[in-house]
């Protein structure tokens, strides 16, 4: 339809395709400015980082030096130098002891924001490697256990090289495409300059500005050399991390089993025994009173339907058997159709989780949903299931009044904890007056789906 | 009565085949799996067909599927399906052909003989039976239903008994008021729920289930 239109309705579009497209072109140059500004804030990071390094080792060097020199000066007394001496020496332990801890902390935030920085800005993500804070869990935390979580630290000597290298040649990287920008710029406007310089300085600053998000880059992955969590680090942490989850994990599982022999116990146990009381009744008094031995066989009959029921109240909450029989997206549609708000369910599974997974998610999706109908007062909720990239990824997403906080809340932390042994996460976001959008993942596998024999 | 049963326990599926029997329902084969139910429909040409959910070989939910196959073979089969728990999104299955003669049924439900063999004739008979507690968890689902919270107490109760899949006499004799009663009961929670009446048991179910649904 356009095709045949242009012969006929040229207006304004000619004009339009010889014209320099000036917003594009304003876009790109304020895109890369801010990628220069960027590199110019790292490069002041890279000097703070300098800065601390040098008083650390001011506070490293000087006390020990400042005692020689006190101890060697000839125009003092003996005493006086003593003293002298003994008055520097214990201002240079409280140096040692205070002031360079304290260097190493400020040297770790750097570090800490020229990682989340590396991420937003060189597209370069870094993880912490740093070992959890002593008391983090809940034990005690004197001075020497803190001075010793620091100290031992291989991150914090890996900081410390960083700071090193970043303050002696990359923050070169970091400035670049400024100082070539600012060249070009001061050769424009430099009154006595040649030719060949303005034209060189000029290209330069257009190298400069082209360049300047992959020296970015280049930056991001220098930083990632020196600032990721070496191999090893990597590995302890991952072991904290498994050690932590998995003792949550045996913690969660026998509260569970404790939770269903009570259960069990107290209610199909108990009914069975009633059962057995009241059919003997029966049996004694079927001969002397017909009628009340009926009434005693119906009521066993009423306790064996109500055993049964509180043994599928049970099971449903052990494992579903709808889980069991058509996994995950079924049995997310089945607890939907339990559930009294409307829920609009997309799913995009060919085939199926591991069993655990499976479960895990079944259980947090009827968390949230319990959740959503307690407290969000949403008419309506959306779950999405979708696998992609060896992932399994749940969203629910309801349109009640949003303010939901997992640091509140037990049911979020609950899930949490139930996902964390998979290394499932959760994300939450729930602006207060809503919507809540909560969506789960988790590392797996599917298996290819279950062929249908009728 | 000629009557086909699938069920894998054997103390089950004896206990099924005894009291059917002894209510004078005749049982042409008994087997434990869902190839077998398949085969045995197809030699004896049976009235109804008692299946259970979990069947052999995977112990899922062979019997639904058996049963539905079952009813593509031999269209208008009556197919009573059987299970220790009831799910709503089985039932929707059962009823999504439309067509009547199908019931669904927690297993608690043969404690009570009379009742059963009384569901199993009118599954027989191309009527429905479906499981109170589906009916239950329906209406549990839609109390925030507008509609739904418009009914009567007792057009609640009338409503439920209905969706269970009884006639008018077995609703009269249940919540002990006459038939007219039931008559007009029913014809205002029609009107309220902007439902077609109709006499026809099944497509009453189906209308209330496709209410529920929606």
């Amino acid at each position: 339809m356009s095709a045949g239109q242009t012969p006929d309705n040229p207006d304004g579009r000619d004009t339009q395709d010889a014209s320099i497209p000036w917003a594009a072109l304003w876009d790109w140059l304020g895109g890369r400015l801010a990628v220069v500004g960027r590199g110019l804030l790292l490069f002041w990071l890279a000097l703070a980082g300098f800065v601390l390094l040098v008083a650390l080792a001011a506070a490293l060097v000087l006390p020990p030096a400042l005692v020689v020199k006190a101890l060697g000066d000839s125009y003092l007394s003996d005493s006086y130098r003593r003293n002298l001496a003994l008055v520097v020496a214990s201002l240079g332990i409280v140096a040692w002891l205070v002031v360079a801890p304290l260097v190493l902390l400020g040297m770790r935030s750097l570090a800490r924001l020229t990682r989340r920085l590396a991420g937003r800005w060189c597209a370069v993500p870094i993880a912490d490697p740093y070992l959890p804070r002593p008391g983090a869990d809940g034990g005690k935390a004197g001075l020497r256990r803190w001075l010793k979580w620091l100290l031992t630290d291989q991150a914090t000597w890996r900081d410390l090289l960083w700071a090193t290298v970043d303050g002696c040649v990359g923050w070169f990287l970091a400035v670049l495409p400024a100082v070539l920008l600012v060249l070009g710029v001061l050769a424009v406007i430099a009154p006595y300059a040649s030719l060949q310089v303005r034209v060189l300085a000029i290209a330069g600053g257009a190298f400069g500005l082209w360049a300047a998000p992959g020296l970015m880059r280049g930056y991001g992955f220098f930083a990632r050399s020196m600032l990721a969590p070496t191999r090893q680090a990597e590995l302890a942490l991952r072991v904290r991390h498994l050690d932590q989850t998995r003792t949550e994990a045996l913690h969660t599982g026998a509260a569970e089993i404790r939770r269903i022999e009570r259960d069990l116990h107290d209610g199909a146990q108990a009914r069975l025994v009633a059962m057995g009381m009241t059919l003997d009744a029966a049996g004694q008094i079927i001969d002397t009173n017909p009628d009340a031995a009926r009434a005693l066989l119906w009521e066993a009959r009423d306790a064996s339907v109500k055993a049964l029921a509180e043994l599928r109240a049970l099971v449903r909450g052990i494992h579903p058997p709808v889980l069991a029989d058509r996994g995950l997206a079924d049995a997310i549609a089945a607890l939907a159709l339990d559930t009294p708000q409307r829920i609009h369910l997309a799913s995009d599974l060919y085939g199926r989780p591991p069993a655990w997974v499976e479960s895990a998610a079944y259980f947090a999706v009827s968390e949230l949903l319990a959740n959503v109908s307690k407290h969000a007062e949403a008419r309506e909720t959306w779950i999405d299931i979708r696998h992609t990239d060896g992932m399994l990824r749940i969203g629910v997403t309801d349109n009640g009044h949003g303010g939901a906080d997992p640091a509140r809340g037990s049911g979020l932390r609950g899930i949490e904890r139930r996902l964390a042994p998979f290394d499932g996460v959760l994300a939450i976001s729930s602006p207060l007056g809503g919507p809540t959008a909560v969506t789960m993942e988790i590392p797996c596998e599917l298996s290819s789906p279950k062929t249908s024999s009728c | 009565m000629r009557v086909v049963i699938a069920e894998d326990l054997f103390l089950l599926r004896d206990g099924l085949t005894r009291m059917l029997q002894a209510h004078g329902l005749e049982i042409t084969a008994a087997v434990d799996n869902g190839a077998d139910l398949l085969a045995a429909v197809a030699k004896d040409q049976p009235d109804v067909a008692i299946v259970d959910v979990r069947l052999p070989p995977t112990f899922t939910d062979e019997g639904i599927r058996a049963a539905l196959t079952a009813r593509r073979e031999a269209p208008g089969l009556p197919v009573l399906v059987l299970s220790q728990y009831v799910e709503q999104l089985y039932a929707r299955e059962l009823l999504a052909s439309g067509t009547g003669g199908i019931g669904y049924l927690l297993k608690d439900r043969v404690f009570d003989s009379a009742q059963f063999v009384d569901a199993v004739r009118r599954v027989a008979a191309g009527g429905t039976a479906m499981d109170p507690e589906v009916i239950a968890r329906l209406l549990a689902r839609n109390t925030g239903n507008a509609s739904v919270a418009a009914l009567s107490r007792r057009e609640h109760e009338v409503l439920a008994l209905m969706a269970e899949g009884r006639s008018n006499v077995a609703i009269a004799q249940r919540m002990v008021i006459t038939e007219r009663a039931v008559a007009k009961h029913t014809a205002s929670i029609f009107l309220k729920l902007d439902l077609q009446p109709s006499d026809d048991d099944n497509r009453r179910v189906l209308a209330v289930l496709a209410y529920l649904e929606g």
